[in-house]
């Protein structure tokens, strides 16, 4: 008996044993390494533990609908946390906009294609295009603007292989599966297999925006806020402008 | 009632499944006749390998498919390369992925019903002057048909229900390679719970019809 007893003694401490203050942030998938390096610092610095998940914007407001505990979220467009807004989520006195990102198209690194304007995805040297779920991935629903506005969306529509999240488009890039992939300009810079083929112009889709809030459900209101407050820090900026993030005053 | 994009997911599974049946129906019966009635060394090899994609994790088995069919894989570069052939992301990928997972629950249930059959039958045949082929058709298939169907409904709703590895070499294109269960997946993921509930609706009426027709299969024996 004593054997099973200490097992299960062993698997309670599990589930206790942590006991200081803890923060979950939920952060859109483009921001997995900047935020992953920044959260460690505000840990060190606050002695707290900070939890990421990362996941596709989209998906992370679902999991916050579904009651998911989540002190922050940072998604990378307003849509996601306007939708948790308007269902009372979030504290919307914490809400502000803390960067900014730039959509690039781009290609395996030993790819051959030169792109010289918007006009070669339409022809036949392009058979694959990679973006993010147009309805739901903030990088597909950019793209997808985009596309729209450059008067391409109906004719690449067929070719279009769509994803979770952003940073499945570059690994699809990435494994020469794909021709090109629409993804942030900060992912194509974490990745050394892939090329920046095309720059979109910023006039073609909405502002891309990563708003951060405070989430309702939160058992930790003033560390959360503080957590906000350190990712608008000189020293943060410097991180985020690292990985080619551009940040919002 | 359904949605374009609800029909072409419940259309493109019933489709694929169908053809992945089609497709491992003789080497399934080949290798359950193969693990049934003969002995010999390594038959438990064959047997964990067969069985194997039951087990594994289908994103395990899905990840194995995306390197042996990927442009850069061994069998996929060279079907790229003679055929240009791109398996990977297409609606071959679907019928390779849920061929392979469904499998050994076709495998399975051929086993069961031909070991069986009665040995004595098999042998009455050959000696009066069957061949081997003959006494498969004549005496082993009729005696354990039930059986086989029943695997073989075992193995198609296995194949409708593929998720993980349809997922690793398949993609999620809505109309090329989203199947019901990707469908309903993409469908809470983007909100659109109403579809949702559909499909899960549908799944599980087919699910409920096959494990029903297979359970009548058994009871009747």
């Amino acid at each position: 008996m004593t054997p099973y007893l200490f097992i299960l003694l062993s698997f309670a401490c599990l589930f206790i044993g942590c006991s200081g203050e803890e923060l979950v942030v939920f952060g859109a998938m483009s921001l997995t390494d900047a935020l992953t390096e920044i959260s460690e610092r505000f840990g060190e610095v606050r002695e707290v533990k900070v939890h990421c998940n990362f996941a596709g914007s989209s998906t992370l407001q679902r999991q916050i609908e579904k009651g998911a505990p989540a002190d922050v979220f940072i998604s990378a467009s307003p849509k996601q946390i306007d939708a948790l807004q308007g269902e009372g989520l979030i504290y919307e006195d914490t809400r502000r906009a803390i960067l900014s990102n730039r959509l690039v198209l781009v290609a395996p690194v030993n790819s051959p294609l030169a792109m010289t304007d918007v006009g070669t995805l339409v022809q036949d040297s392009i058979r694959r295009i990679a973006i993010g779920e147009p309805n739901s991935v903030p990088a597909g629903i950019y793209g997808k603007e985009t596309l729209t506005h450059l008067r391409v969306w109906a004719a690449v529509q067929p070719k279009l292989i769509p994803s979770a999240d952003v940073r499945s488009t570059l690994a699809y890039v990435e494994s020469g599966e794909v021709d090109v992939g629409i993804v942030y300009q900060t992912d194509a810079a974490i990745s050394k297999k892939v090329r920046i083929i095309y720059q979109f112009p910023d006039s073609g889709h909405s502002p891309i925006v990563y708003p951060a809030a405070v989430l309702r459900d939160t058992g930790h209101k003033v560390l959360a806020q503080a957590f906000l407050e350190y990712l608008q820090t000189a020293e943060v900026a410097a991180i985020f402008e690292k990985y080619g993030f551009s940040v919002v005053n | 009632m359904l949605t374009a994009a609800e029909v072409s997911a419940l259309v493109l599974s019933i489709k694929a499944a169908s053809l992945s049946l089609l497709l491992i129906l003789p080497p399934g019966l080949l290798i359950g006749w193969i693990l049934a009635k003969l002995s010999f060394p390594g038959k438990s090899l064959l047997n964990t390998v067969v069985m194997l994609p039951m087990v594994l994790p289908p994103v395990v088995s899905g990840f194995f498919l995306l390197i042996l069919l990927s442009k850069r894989g061994p069998i996929g570069g060279l079907l790229f390369r003679f055929f240009g052939l791109e398996i990977v992301f297409s609606w071959l990928a679907v019928v390779l992925a849920i061929s392979v997972l469904s499998f050994p629950l076709l495998v399975r249930g051929i086993v069961t019903a031909m070991e069986a059959v009665n040995p004595h039958l098999e042998n009455a045949a050959r000696t009066l002057g069957a061949s081997p082929l003959k006494v498969f058709f004549t005496v082993t298939l009729p005696l354990s048909y039930r059986g086989i169907i029943g695997g073989a409904i075992m193995g198609f709703s296995r194949s409708l229900g593929e998720f993980g590895a349809t997922m690793m070499v398949a993609g999620n294109i809505p109309g090329k390679t989203q199947t019901l269960p990707l469908a309903i997946y993409n469908f809470v993921q983007i909100g659109q719970d109403l579809s949702a509930y559909r499909l899960v609706f549908l799944s599980t009426l087919i699910a409920f019809a096959t494990l029903w027709i297979a359970e009548r299969l058994y009871i009747k024996r």
